[in-house]
Parts: C-alpha cells; sequence; structure tokens
C-alpha cells in the first residue's frame, strides 16, 4: 500500500510563550520534500522562533513539529541534527577558526569524521561553490566582508549535503547586489542538491527569487500559504499590507 | 491597618529575594552538574582543552608570578615590624612560608585569575550567545556544554594548583630577597628556615584551595557568558557578574576550606 509520503517539515498546531508574551499561537504548516518555502512576516513576529523550534534550540510549549511523520525529539539527537544545514543571521562563524575550518567544523566531528587535509579540501571545493577562491580558507572571519562571510556561512551550511536548510534572514545587511548574488546563489544550490529548504525573510527580492510557496506570519499564526506566483493576487489583506509596505491596513505599524 | 500592609510588602520583597536567590544557586548548581557530567562522558575535545590550558594556565603565569612576588616581599616586612615587637623577627622566613604557601597564594592568585579569566570566558561566550555562534555549534551537531564550557572549567581546575604552586615559589623567593637585602638575614638560614617549618598538610591544602578557586573561576565565566543576555549591555553585565560572583565565591570558599584545614 502506497500513501502520500508525510510532509518533510509538518507544523501542527504549535505554541510557544516567553512569559506572558505568545510568540507562536498555533502554528500549522506543511513544507513538501524539495520544496523551498519561505516564511515572510514583520520584525517580531516569532519567524526565527519557528525555525529555532524545528531544531530543538528553542523548546515549543505545545503542539507538535514533525520531520517525514516523526515527532522531534524521538530520534537521536546526533542523528537529527546531522539532517539539517543552518544559514544564521549574522553568519554565526566561529571567531577563533579559520574560514575552512569553520566550513568543515561538522565533517571532523563524530564517528565518520574526516581527515584534516581531506576536509580542508572539501572545505575548500564549498568554497569554490560560493563564489570564493581558495586563498579566503586560512583567513579568520573578522577579515571578511559582511557579503564574503555570508558566502562562508552558506558554504558551511551546505558541507555536509543536509536534506533541510535553513536560512535565517540571508540578504539582512546586504546591498542590493550582493544580496541578488545570494538569493540567485541559494537558489541553485537548493535545486542542485534537491534539499528541502525553509528561509525566514521579510525581503521580498529574496521571497521571489528563492520560494516556491511563501507562508505569511502574523500575530503568531499563518495568515495565508500559497505558491509565489500568487502572492500578487491572493486576495489577503495582511499579504497586500506585507507585500506592498502599506502602513495603512490590518498590521498595525508602530510609529 | 497601613502599617500592616508596609509590613507585608516588606516582607513579601525578602521572600522574593530569597526565593531569587535560592533559583539563581539552583540554575548555577544544574549548569555546574551538567558541565561536570560532560567532563566524564566522550566525545571529548582534546585540543580544545589544550587550548584553554595555555590559555587559562600558560598565559596568566605572569599575572600570579608579579602578585606572589611582590606579595611575599611585604608580608616578609610587616612580619618583621610586627616580629620585632616581641623580639620574635626569626619567624620571618616560616610566617612567610606559611602565609604565602596557605593563604596568601591561592586566595591573590585566584582573584588574579578571576579578573583575568572570568572575565575573557564570560565575555566571549557572551559575544558568542549574542552572535547565535552557541546556536551554531547546536546546528553542527555539537553540544555547546561539551565543546566550550567543559574544557574550559577542567583545564581552569587543573591549572590553578600549579599557578599556584609556582606562584608560592616565587612568593617565598620574593620574601626571600627581601629577607636577606633588606632585612640582612643569611640566605641559606632563611631557606633552611622555610624548609624546616613547611609541612605536606600546609602544601596540599593551599593546593585543593586552588583547584577549588579555578573551578569557580571558569564555572562562573562559563554561567554567566552563556547565559547572558542580549546586546553589549547584556555581554558587558555578565562580564561584571563573572568577576564579582567568582571573587566573593573565592572569598566565601577560602573562609569555609580554612575552617575545614583549620583542625589538621
Amino acid at each position: 500500500m502506497t500513501g502520500t509520503p508525510p510532509p518533510r517539515i509538518a507544523f501542527r498546531e504549535v505554541t510557544k510563550s516567553f512569559g506572558p508574551k505568545e510568540v507562536l499561537r498555533g502554528v500549522t504548516l506543511d513544507i513538501p520534500v524539495g520544496e523551498s518555502m519561505v516564511i515572510i512576516g514583520g520584525s517580531g513576529t516569532g519567524k526565527s522562533v519557528a525555525l529555532k523550534t524545528v531544531l530543538g534550540i528553542i523548546p515549543h510549549d505545545g503542539g507538535t513539529i514533525e520531520i517525514d511523520g516523526v515527532a522531534v525529539g524521538r530520534t537521536r539527537r546526533d542523528d537529527f541534527l546531522s539532517r539539517f544545514g543552518m544559514l544564521f543571521q549574522g553568519g554565526a562563524l566561529f571567531d577563533s577558526l579559520p574560514v575552512w575550518q569553520n566550513v568543515a567544523f561538522r565533517l571532523r566531528q563524530g564517528r565518520d569524521r574526516l581527515s584534516k587535509s581531506d576536509a580542508r579540501d572539501l572545505a575548500i571545493e564549498k568554497l569554490r561553490r560560493v563564489g570564493l577562491k581558495a586563498d579566503v580558507a586560512d583567513l579568520f572571519p573578522a577579515e571578511l566582508s559582511g557579503g564574503m562571510q555570508k558566502r562562508v556561512g552558506l558554504a558551511r551550511a551546505i558541507a555536509a549535503e543536509p536534506e533541510i536548510i535553513f536560512f535565517d534572514e540571508p540578504t539582512t545587511g546586504l546591498d542590493p547586489i550582493m544580496s541578488g548574488v545570494i538569493n540567485e546563489l541559494i537558489r541553485e544550490i537548493v535545486v542542485e542538491m534537491g534539499a528541502t529548504a525553509m528561509t525566514i525573510t521579510h525581503d521580498m527580492s529574496s521571497v521571489r527569487a528563492i520560494a516556491d510557496k511563501v507562508a505569511m506570519l502574523h500575530d503568531g499564526k499563518i495568515r495565508w500559504t500559497g505558491p509565489v506566483d500568487q502572492i500578487e493576487t491572493s486576495g489577503d489583506p495582511y499579504m497586500d499590507q506585507f507585500l506592498h509596505g502599506r502602513a495603512e491596513g490590518p498590521i498595525e505599524a508602530v510609529r | 491597618m497601613q502599617a500592616l500592609t508596609q509590613i507585608d510588602n516588606f516582607l513579601a520583597a525578602i521572600g522574593r529575594s530569597v526565593i531569587g536567590i535560592c533559583a539563581a544557586v539552583g540554575r548555577v548548581v544544574i549548569f555546574a552538574a551538567i558541565a561536570i557530567s560532560h567532563m566524564v562522558r566522550p566525545p571529548f575535545y582534546p585540543v580544545e582543552f589544550l587550548h584553554q590550558v595555555m590559555r587559562i594556565g600558560y598565559y596568566s603565569l605572569p599575572v600570579v608570578g608579579m602578585t606572589a612576588l611582590f606579595t611575599g616581599g611585604a608580608l616578609a616586612l610587616q612580619i618583621y615590624a610586627g616580629g620585632a615587637r616581641f623580639n620574635a623577627e626569626s619567624v620571618v622566613p616560616a610566617i612567610v612560608a606559611i602565609g604565602m604557601v596557605r593563604e596568601l597564594g591561592p586566595v591573590l592568585g585566584g582573584l588574579m585569575v578571576a579578573g583575568r579569566v572570568s572575565s575573557s570566558i564570560a565575555a566571549e561566550m557572551g559575544t558568542m550567545r549574542v552572535t547565535e555562534q552557541i546556536d551554531a555549534l547546536t546546528t553542527l551537531s555539537t553540544n555547546p556544554m561539551k565543546y566550550l564550557v567543559a574544557p574550559r572549567i577542567l583545564a581552569a581546575t587543573l591549572c590553578m594548583p600549579i599557578l599556584v604552586a609556582v606562584g608560592d615559589v616565587i612568593g617565598i623567593m620574593g620574601g626571600w630577597a627581601v629577607g636577606i637585602y633588606r632585612l640582612n638575614f643569611s640566605g641559606a638560614t632563611y631557606i633552611q628556615n622555610t624548609i624546616d617549618f613547611l609541612q605536606p598538610i600546609d602544601i596540599w591544602s593551599g593546593l585543593v584551595k586552588a583547584a577549588v578557586f579555578g573551578f569557580i573561576v571558569a564555572l562562573m565565566g562559563c554561567y554567566h557568558g552563556y547565559s547572558s543576555g542580549r546586546g553589549a549591555q547584556g555581554v558587558g553585565r555578565a562580564t561584571t557578574n563573572a568577576v564579582v560572583s567568582a571573587s566573593v565565591l573565592i572569598l566565601a570558599c577560602n573562609y569555609a576550606l580554612t575552617e575545614l584545614f583549620f583542625s589538621t
């Protein structure tokens, strides 16, 4: 008997509060295998929290999060995390390690860790994939520009060829040209690897470049979800206001 | 009626403070227990441990050495001045030795290392927390408690006794130098008196204190850095709290350990 495969990532009525502040108020969302889902929403609406609850960095209070139909926390933590790669908002590169050791960090851990020379070769290959030359490998993160740090972060996220990649605000702090380059790279890499991607952003150029589907998070709930080519015609007042950056509408703008 | 309300509020405020202190102590104890459990469970990170040995132990040698040298010298002068009142100037070598080895070596060494290492660990880990580097470690299948915290605490606990032992020798030499050049002691007699007077309990009680202080220094640095608040202000507060709490705990534990060793 063959049924429909479970979504790669499934949120079911997920809730999370910090003290009296309810950040997630019942998020329900499916991300099928191989799909690139972009979650948009204003600052402080819980986008990053939703992403970190999947990885267990922030534990959720209620509801369930499933990966391939299995609730998170049911599998061995190392095996679970080995399926993920993540590009952090600020890069989150380790200051004390040179670039190649940042990229190869995961490859040097665990039972199947690579030798130093193999890990370095693989790191350089990944750096080339994101458009960086081999001579960057021995520099420290502080010696790189913001755009280069994002590329190194991207190389680190894909180094172990994960099945699921998370991108947290991938273009924040970059100029429009560099943002375009990073967006294109993300799209190319996600398609090439066949990975399932979940991106958090409020940059609409990233949405159009990266997304297969878009979900709008507001007030702790998913307000709208649909294919990226339908965002202009969604008919959802929240989506419309966010898309066109209007101060007037159902989303209250703090002046 | 108003007086009763004021008493009620006053008692409630005391209660809140006590609960807050108990909760903070509980968090530190749980943090320490988790860190210790990671020290004895694989995977281990020997390279990270050796890096911390260099940073916490080797690079603290000049600070601890200079502190011990000047303290030993000053101690010799003070004991000579005090001893002269009872015609007991000859006790200088013995009291300098026991003062340095049992008390001043570990306490001043611990306080100096607290200022140097606790602050550095808290600032480093606080920055890692704020810039999401600790979260990044988790996503890279690496437990931050095991990779960051355990090697630092282990390195500090093992390095402090060695640092203090070296500091004790330098402190006694400081007393010796003042004794022979300033107070006209015979160099050979000074050293012989020191050796004759010191007992094994003096040495190992000081080294046990040093190990405990090393543990406290790294634990406070790691705890406050790991749980640092957001932004530069959060990291600054974590750094201050690490140094202050490490210093106070060192002095409090010093009294407790001295009581423990008092009868021996």
